[in-house]
């Protein structure tokens, strides 16, 4: 009936959920959503997690992950329902006309078994390409994703490539059977940064010279305007805003598309160092046991009272490992770390009670960073005991404080981690570093897990407990828009080196090392052509040299 | 040396030394059993005088490290000492009775060991629905009755009511492999009842647990059946802890057959060890200890060096 390649019509889908303490009952997650997708053309469906961006991706196959169930609307792939045909028909439209790429290629390819097997295993299934063929494909798909040894590769296993090598061999796999529709599932937000610029450039041209149609899932505006030509913008199931993506980047007319395009609204004036320095790490050399290199090499920094040091990297740059050595949960093998005017013994047990209660920790998942089993009081109250002996009263009425400089209520006071959302588990776990009064808190990614504005919400926070508590912060991220925000000083670190120190308008400003220069340009920015600048830009620079 | 050859070799010295330590365990529990060998040849009514003679004669006065050496050193030659009561050699007594035993564990293994993972599967691919429902049900029951109540009622049903299956199953080497099939049929098919269900239950747990994974998703948004999924995809990621318990109950089925031989009447280990504790004959009930250990190590260490090379980043690393 319709002779668009994909048109949803008022789709609606439905969960099962079980919130603790009820009985388990149906709710709707996804309250009617349409759009169209014609041959050839990329649709980028944006919005922050829980606004049913992957569960609509998952429909356009009849899919529904766990106990998710489409319960209304039409979804027509090639002229046909797909939510009204059988079974067998539905196996060969998955795999065959349409496809998926997945945020975690490393789960999602069988450990067990060679990549070329799996890359090419839908197209012989779908009868598409016969054995040879698929794997002569496969290979010409690993040359045009850029892959090394393209001929090779194939035979080996998923764990010996690396995580971007194994997000291109993700969408190789998508790619092989000729399919009418990929649908890309967040594909580049689990890479490092210098790593998504390739990936997305890859399959931006895989897109553009198979002539393939694409449904590109994100919470990342910036990156879904490098490679859409129309936008759909979600919250909480709901379409928030449809549009062509030059509308919806430079003239968004929803205030929730306003806010997602503006975010990172904080601005933070570098401070000047004050005094002495509460943190000195000197010359810190760490290696892990049974290991023969070491991670950190020669590391020198300084952190001032009530300022903000980032450590800037990628991943396996070794800034965790940084955090590790300060805590005193790997002691260093050469160096000093010297914390507010003493130096602190490489290990924790040589470490006494002010040590540990002035130096606490945020991490990324605040999830698994709290007993379940444990109310948010007994939780923010454990320091309270531990280092003040508060007890009753007087341990309620900090409880409450607390709560309150988090910009949470006393009502939360009973409730368990189940029944808070990322962004509230963040703050109790802020509240519960803040309890223990420390003059440092190291913050391990504590923004990465969660959405945009959330993570706004929380930056914020921190700085005005910091004005407030004259706590020092030591910000570990890989998020160079995080880094702008906050940091007063930056060290940007590269394979367990220091290669970029200073305060933060030196380290952000030209001339840059090679490496800062890389990282610095590999952000995306919500402006359209950006990718396709940036790349030029690479190659001239290559020709050049 | 590559990682997974190290691995290997770390397993089976580990095999090695357990075994020895067993070798002490076993030769120190017999020293301790109460009882006295040279009395229960001789009988109540013998003389102190006969009595010391042959405690003298049989090295019962030596003391324990020397005894223990001596009987070490033997078994390292194939040398398992001669019975105390029968003075017949014991390698060539639990020869024919181990290849017996290892005869029976044999068929049970060959029916239950692909039946139980056949079963294991088809209720994953049915899971929470009626054909799971009824091999959890069937299966579980039968675990849980006795063996030897599986085995009485088997033979008043299949060997006195219906005739189909002897309920003496002595078998010797003139008769031929159907007919030793047909004598063992019962045993197998009650052993095979008794370690079915911890198998399929492990196997279906063990596949279930990897079908919660990202991979088994691709693999069916790439239009596979799901038995197909089962089959190519979650079950050689399953392999490690399936062969685990397969491994466990193999062992199970060449040491725990005691009870099943016994109402067998069938000439197997178990039913020599257990005449032969009767008899207080200490060398060959420490040889059977042994020959049990090492098959209960060996399969084991079969077990954890197939999980190392199921692995494949030890099989194949970086």
């Amino acid at each position: 009936m319709s002779d668009k390649l994909l048109a949803v019509k008022d789709l609606k889908i439905g969960a099962t959920v079980y919130p603790p303490g009820e009985k388990p009952h149906d709710i709707e997650i996804v309250h009617g959503v349409s759009f169209e997708l014609e041959k050839g053309k990329v649709l980028g469906l944006i919005g922050e997690s829980g606004a049913g961006k992957s569960t609509i991706g998952l429909a356009s196959m009849a899919y529904g992950r766990g106990g998710v169930k489409i319960t209304g609307g039409e979804v027509w792939v090639n002229g046909r329902d797909i939510l009204q045909t059988g079974l067998g028909d539905i196996r060969a439209l998955r795999g065959g006309e349409v496809t998926y790429v997945s945020q975690s290629a490393a789960a999602s390819f069988n450990p067990a078994k060679q990549i070329m097997e799996q890359v090419t295993e839908a197209a012989i299934l779908q009868g598409k390409f016969s054995r040879k063929e698929s794997e002569a494909r496969a290979i010409e798909l690993f040359r045009k994703l850029g892959l090394p040894d393209p001929e090779n590769i194939g035979s080996r296993y998923p764990h010996q490539v690396s995580g971007g090598q194994l997000q291109r061999c993700m969408t190789a796999l998508a790619l092989c059977p000729e399919p009418d529709l990929v649908v890309f599932d967040e594909p580049t937000t689990a890479l490092d940064v210098t790593t998504q610029i390739d990936v997305l450039m890859a399959i931006k041209e895989a897109i553009r010279d198979t002539g393939v149609a694409a449904l590109y899932i994100t919470h990342d505006l910036a990156v879904v305007a490098q490679v859409s030509d129309d936008i759909l913008v979600l919250k909480m199931g709901d379409m928030v805003e449809y549009g062509p993506v030059d509308q919806i980047i430079n003239n968004p007319q929803e205030e929730y598309t306003q806010a997602l395009v503006s975010v990172r609204s904080i601005s933070h004036e570098e401070k000047e160092p004050t005094s002495e320095p509460v943190l000195t790490v000197q010359n810190i050399t760490a290696r892990y046991k049974g290991t023969n290199f070491d991670v950190l090499k020669n590391i020198n920094v300084e952190l001032h009272p009530g300022q903000t040091l980032a450590v800037v990297g990628e991943s396996g740059s070794g800034k965790s490992t940084l955090a590790r050595v300060i805590t005193g949960l790997l002691p260093q093998t050469v160096g000093r770390v010297n914390f507010a005017g003493r130096d602190l013994s490489p290990d924790l047990p040589g470490r006494d009670m002010e040590d540990l209660r002035e130096l606490q920790m945020i991490y990324q998942m605040a999830d698994v960073a709290m007993n379940p089993r444990q109310t948010v009081g007994t939780i923010i109250g454990r320091p309270l005991e531990l280092y003040f002996g508060l007890k009753g009263e007087a341990k309620h009425k900090r409880i409450v404080e607390l709560l309150d400089e988090i910009e949470m209520g006393v009502e939360f006071i009973d409730r368990y981690p189940a029944e808070l959302s990322g962004g509230q588990k963040q703050r109790v776990c802020i509240a519960r570093a803040l309890a223990a009064k420390p003059k440092l808190i190291i913050c391990d990614e504590v923004t990465s897990a969660l959405d945009p504005l959330v993570a706004d919400g929380i930056l914020k926070l921190l700085l005005d407990l910091q004005k407030v508590e004259d706590v020092a912060y030591l910000f570990i991220t890989h998020d160079l828009a995080t880094v702008k925000a906050i940091a007063d000083s930056i060290a940007v670190m590269y394979q367990g080196e220091v290669v970029r120190y200073g305060g933060k308008t030196d380290v952000l400003s030209p001339p840059f090392d090679d490496y800062t220069d890389l990282l610095l340009s590999s952000v995306p920015e919500m402006k359209l052509g950006w990718l396709e600048e940036v790349i030029a830009n690479r190659k001239m620079e290559s020709a050049g040299n | 040396m590559p990682l997974i050859v190290k691995l290997l070799v770390q397993r089976i010295a580990l095999g090695l030394l357990l075994l020895f330590l067993v070798s002490i365990l076993i030769f120190a529990g017999t020293i301790i059993l109460p009882g006295d060998v040279a009395q229960s040849i001789l009988g109540q009514s013998a003389t102190p005088e006969a009595l010391a003679n042959l405690r003298r004669d049989l090295g019962l006065n030596d003391p324990p490290v020397t005894r223990y050496l001596n009987w070490l050193g033997g078994l390292l030659r194939g040398d398992l000492g001669t019975a105390l009561t029968s003075g017949q050699d014991i390698a060539t007594a639990i020869g024919k009775r181990l290849g017996n035993t290892m005869f029976l564990a044999f068929w049970a293994a060959f029916i239950s060991v692909p039946l139980a993972i056949l079963l294991g599967l088809v209720a994953v691919r049915y899971r929470e629905r009626w054909p799971d429902k009824i091999i959890s049900a069937v299966t579980l029951a039968s675990i849980s009755v006795p063996e030897f109540l599986i085995a009485y009622v088997a033979i008043f049903v299949v060997s006195v009511r219906l005739r189909w299956a002897p309920s003496v199953t002595t078998i010797h080497d003139s008769m031929s492999l159907g007919e030793k099939l047909h004598t063992i049929s019962l045993p197998v098919a009650v052993l095979t009842l008794v370690v079915l269900a911890h198998m399929m239950r492990m196997t279906r747990a063990a596949i279930l647990n990897v079908m919660q994974s990202a991979y088994v998703e691709t693999a069916e948004l790439k239009g596979l059946r799901m038995f197909n999924i089962i089959w190519k995809h979650a079950f050689p990621n399953a392999v490690a802890p399936i062969v685990n318990v397969v491994m466990l109950n193999m062992a199970y089925l060449v040491v725990g057959v005691v009870v099943i031989e016994v109402v067998f009447t069938y000439p197997g280990m178990g039913q020599y060890l257990v005449d032969h504790v009767s008899k207080r004959d200490i060398p060959v009930v420490q040889a059977c200890g042994l020959i049990f250990a090492a098959v209960y190590i060996g399969l084991n260490m079969i077990a954890d060096i197939v999980s190392i090379i199921a692995n494949p980043r030890l099989r194949h690393p970086k």
